[in-house]
């Protein structure tokens, strides 16, 4: 790229392959090629609902019926709500096609595409209206609330064509800084915008930049922090799915404004797809020359490289993450020195997460105060939300800090499936805590769930209803961290053992009083004494479910009782003999041959009913899972 | 994390160390380079016997130590070959609440094998992951490379059938 000149010209030239999907004053000024853009989630979520072959039964039809030169198909990132996947969209009506089925691409194609008419059958339910019209998706619970800045291209654009991420304004704010603003006034405007890191610790970005740019060096680095360790939360797999050139963008700005000529993404391997369009995409920019030597003409140089984590969720810390691109064991480093001066290969170097980097080129674009409106006092901007665990939306949500709970699991997230009674809300993953039911009106940002003993983290939120039982829950978190400990201090790399005993001990009904304040002490020191950040949060769950629910801790040890029905060596299966009709499929099913036939026959039942002898009992649940009649049950 | 190390021998093929050199040749210049290199290598040999971490070792001129190092660090590295079928189940946090822990169980009762084992056949293999990003459709697990989600225990039966012939 010689010029911003030309990268104008890209955008004019591209602006008509994008206008169908941006309403009616976009298409009065330019002319497109295509009379409908038919767009295709290819995040993972939808291609593991197999969207693939949604895209391929699409060309067979669109071929047969010869409309190549009328209908083009376009697959994109995720839309976000992947929950109803497989997801297609039709442009211009932006009709919303949910769990689309290759059977169904006939009959959208010929009635839809040929005769123009939607098939409002196959439409996401809630876009169609009591008397059959169709409303926008902006009118939907699911995106009512949503405000799109770090996800802004995902699901609108192709990834894999640059022309498309240059029509929506692409570069530009690149462009901006290196021809416009002093490095120092680049790092003022994300200053004052507010932003904060949204990897998890929420460190202001403005400020990690302005650290790292006066330390002098021959060679400094902009590292991407694409590792997205927590279980559960995947925003970040998404933007680079669905825009990857907003985060190489992002990454060169933060380039020119500390003075590092080189970057590197850091991607956990097991984002396939991710890496896949990644790289497609630093390619397609050197190829026109936003990424190399002498960008826009300016004497800055900048170039991009990706490197593939290998399953480790300590590398998701800063100073592990940098050891692992080294090519060593990912294990942490004391800070100080900090990164800013001393990070990758012993160089000054800045790292900020994916979601992080993805608000960059629009806080340039539309200004800090832009940025700055939206959000609470100290948490500005947006925050994207993973919705999952027993949640009807199941899915991707932007959303303005400081938006509740309750709006985000009732209104946005649709409720709880099945009638079910929310319980909790885990943020922050491994690390995290749980928000419970009593605070469901709690506006959620960095210093609310900090001040619960929650975390933001990433953006993981798991929502749990009253089938879940918070000791089994933290158990779980800990069993995570045994696991991902990298074993260099001895307070995480034992301590977090012992408290899991302890918990394993309690969910198997041993527990004592004394062990649950042996707990707390233990996360006391383990919490104060461990180097890095894993070890420093690895007590967070069970700390917090002890806050919240030490009612059940004490139902597990004094009563000897799982409330949530979940821990085994806790439950009894018991038969209401009343409602027995004594057909014996529960005895035929119970593999410890423990179920037996009474003497007593309920009225109005002709067989007698059967019993459980609980000493033999293995809790295996055949019985209740085969008996039609819902007389057994687990107490 | 505890590795379980196989006592399979060893029965690589000239074409599979052809291809391995190919790799180092191309990686030798740069040290950093050597999970990469791993990674490749794991995609040839479907694992990492010792032999072929010897010889990463020799190729990249760096001590075996080191080799071995990140290889038992990273879960994603294998030192057992995988069943010609592996299954993968998602423990990740969305996939757990929703019950995959039941999943896991159901099939390693029904194949007779833990985490990280394979089936005396060698038909089978059986891992835990962590998130594939798929957590909208939770449960999830994964049969080599497809993906199936929204599943119950009672759907386990069929998705095995599909896979012993
Ligand atoms: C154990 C552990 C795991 C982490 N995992 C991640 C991760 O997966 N992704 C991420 O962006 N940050 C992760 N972090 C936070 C990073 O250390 C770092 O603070 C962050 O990437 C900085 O970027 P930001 O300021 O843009 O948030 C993790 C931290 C710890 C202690
Ligand atoms: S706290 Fe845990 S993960 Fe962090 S350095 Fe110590 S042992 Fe490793
Ligand atoms: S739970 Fe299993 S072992 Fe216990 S009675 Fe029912 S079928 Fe038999
Ligand atoms: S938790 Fe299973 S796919 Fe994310």
């Amino acid at each position: 790229m010689k010029t911003v000149a030309e990268l104008n010209e890209i955008r004019e030239k591209s602006l008509g392959s994008i206008a169908l999907r941006k309403g009616k004053e976009a298409l009065a000024s330019v002319s497109t090629e295509y009379k409908r853009n038919v767009l295709v989630c290819g995040g993972t979520g939808c291609t593991s609902s197999h969207s693939k072959q949604i895209v391929e039964a699409l060309h067979r039809e669109i071929e047969k019926n010869g409309l190549q030169n009328e209908v083009k198909v376009v697959m994109t990132g995720c839309f976000g709500l992947c929950a109803l996947g497989p997801i297609m969209i039709v442009y211009p009506e932006g009709s919303f096609y949910s769990m689309v089925k290759a059977e169904d691409i006939p009959e959208i194609v010929t009635e839809h595409f040929v005769n123009g008419r939607v098939v409002t059958r196959l439409l996401y339910q809630e876009t169609v209206g009591a008397a059959g019209e169709i409303k926008s998706l902006n009118e939907t619970d699911f995106y009512r609330k949503q405000i799109r800045v770090a996800l802004r291209n995902c699901g609108v654009i192709d990834p894999e064509d640059i022309n498309e991420y240059i029509a929506r304004d692409g570069y530009q704010a690149l462009a901006k800084c290196l021809t416009e603003y002093t490095p120092d006034e680049v790092i003022k405007i994300v200053s004052d915008s507010g932003l904060r890191g949204r990897g998890g610790g929420g460190f202001p970005t403005g400020r990690k930049w302005a650290l790292c740019a006066p330390n002098k060096a021959p060679q400094k680095y902009v590292v991407c922090n694409a590792d997205e360790g927590d279980p559960g939360a995947f925003m970040d797999r998404s933007v680079l799915e669905g825009d990857p050139h907003c985060v190489i963008e992002a990454m060169a700005i933060a380039g020119y404004a500390v003075g590092a000529t080189k970057g590197f993404v850091y991607v956990r391997a097991e984002y396939p797809i991710a890496v896949h369009r990644l790289q497609i995409a630093i390619d397609q920019a050197r190829e026109v020359g936003i990424l190399g030597k002498n960008l826009f003409g300016t004497g800055f140089d900048f170039d991009v490289e990706i490197r593939l984590g290998a399953g480790a969720f300590v590398c998701g810390e800063e100073t592990a993450l940098m050891t692992s691109i080294e090519g060593n064991r990912g294990e942490p480093r004391p800070r100080p020195p900090f990164p800013a001066v001393k990070g990758l290969y012993e160089s000054p170097t800045v790292e900020n997460n994916v979601e992080t980097f993805a608000n960059v080129p629009q806080i340039i674009l539309r200004g800090a105060e832009w940025f700055a409106s939206m959000g609470t006092e100290k948490s500005k901007g947006t925050k994207v939300f993973a919705l999952g665990g027993k949640i009807k939306h199941t899915g991707l949500v932007e959303i303005p800090m400081g938006t509740t709970l309750r709006e985000i699991v009732e209104e946005i997230g649709g409720g709880i499936p099945n009638g079910k009674k929310f319980k909790a809300a885990q943020t922050g993953g491994p690390s995290g805590g749980c928000i419970p039911a009593s605070l469901i009106d709690t506006e959620v940002d960095y210093d609310n769930l900090i001040a619960m003993g929650c975390m933001m983290g990433s953006g993981g939120l798991i929502v749990m209803d009253e089938d879940t039982c918070m000791v089994d829950m933290a158990k779980f978190f800990l069993e995570f961290t045994v696991d991902e400990s990298c074993g260099k201090c001895t307070p995480c790399r034992v301590g977090i053992k012992r408290l899991l005993e302890i918990l394993e001990k309690i969910t198997r009904g041993e527990g004592t009083l004394e062990d649950i304040d042996r707990l707390e002490e233990l996360c006391g020191y383990i919490k104060a004494n461990s180097l890095c950040g894993l070890g420093q949060t690895a007590p967070n769950p069970v700390l917090s479910t002890l806050k919240f629910f030490r009612d059940e801790y004490i139902a597990h040890v004094v009563d000897k009782k799982c409330p949530a029905g979940v821990c085994k060596n806790l439950l009894t299966y018991v038969i209401d003999k009343d409602k027995c009709i004594g057909c014996g499929k529960c005895a035929r099913n119970c593999p410890a041959d423990t179920i037996h036939k009474t003497e007593y026959t309920a009225p109005g039942h002709k067989l007698p009913s059967y019993e459980i002898d609980p000493s033999k009992c293995v809790k295996c649940g055949a019985c209740m899972d085969g008996c039609k009649f819902g007389a057994i049950s687990k107490k | 994390m505890q590795k379980k190390i196989s006592s399979y021998p060893f029965n690589g093929t000239a074409e599979q160390e052809q291809k391995l050199d190919a790799v180092i040749a191309a990686n030798k210049h740069d040290k950093s380079r050597l999970m990469a290199v791993m990674q490749e290598a794991q995609e040839i040999y479907g694992y990492l016997p010792v032999e072929v971490q010897r010889r990463i070792a020799d190729g990249m001129d760096v001590p075996l130590e080191k080799v071995f190092g990140v290889s038992t660090f990273y879960a994603q590295f294998s030192l057992s070959p995988k069943g010609k079928n592996n299954i993968s189940v998602c423990l990740g946090t969305a996939c757990y609440v929703k019950g995959s822990g039941a999943l896991f169980d159901k099939i390693s009762e029904k194949l007779g094998i833990g985490a990280d084992e394979c089936t005396p056949d060698g038909k089978f293999s059986l891992t835990a992951c962590r998130c594939i990003g798929a957590c909208g459709l939770a449960p999830v697990l994964t049969v080599n490379e497809e993906v199936y989600g929204r599943l119950k225990p009672e759907d386990i039966d069929g998705i095995l059938a599909k896979y012993s012939e």
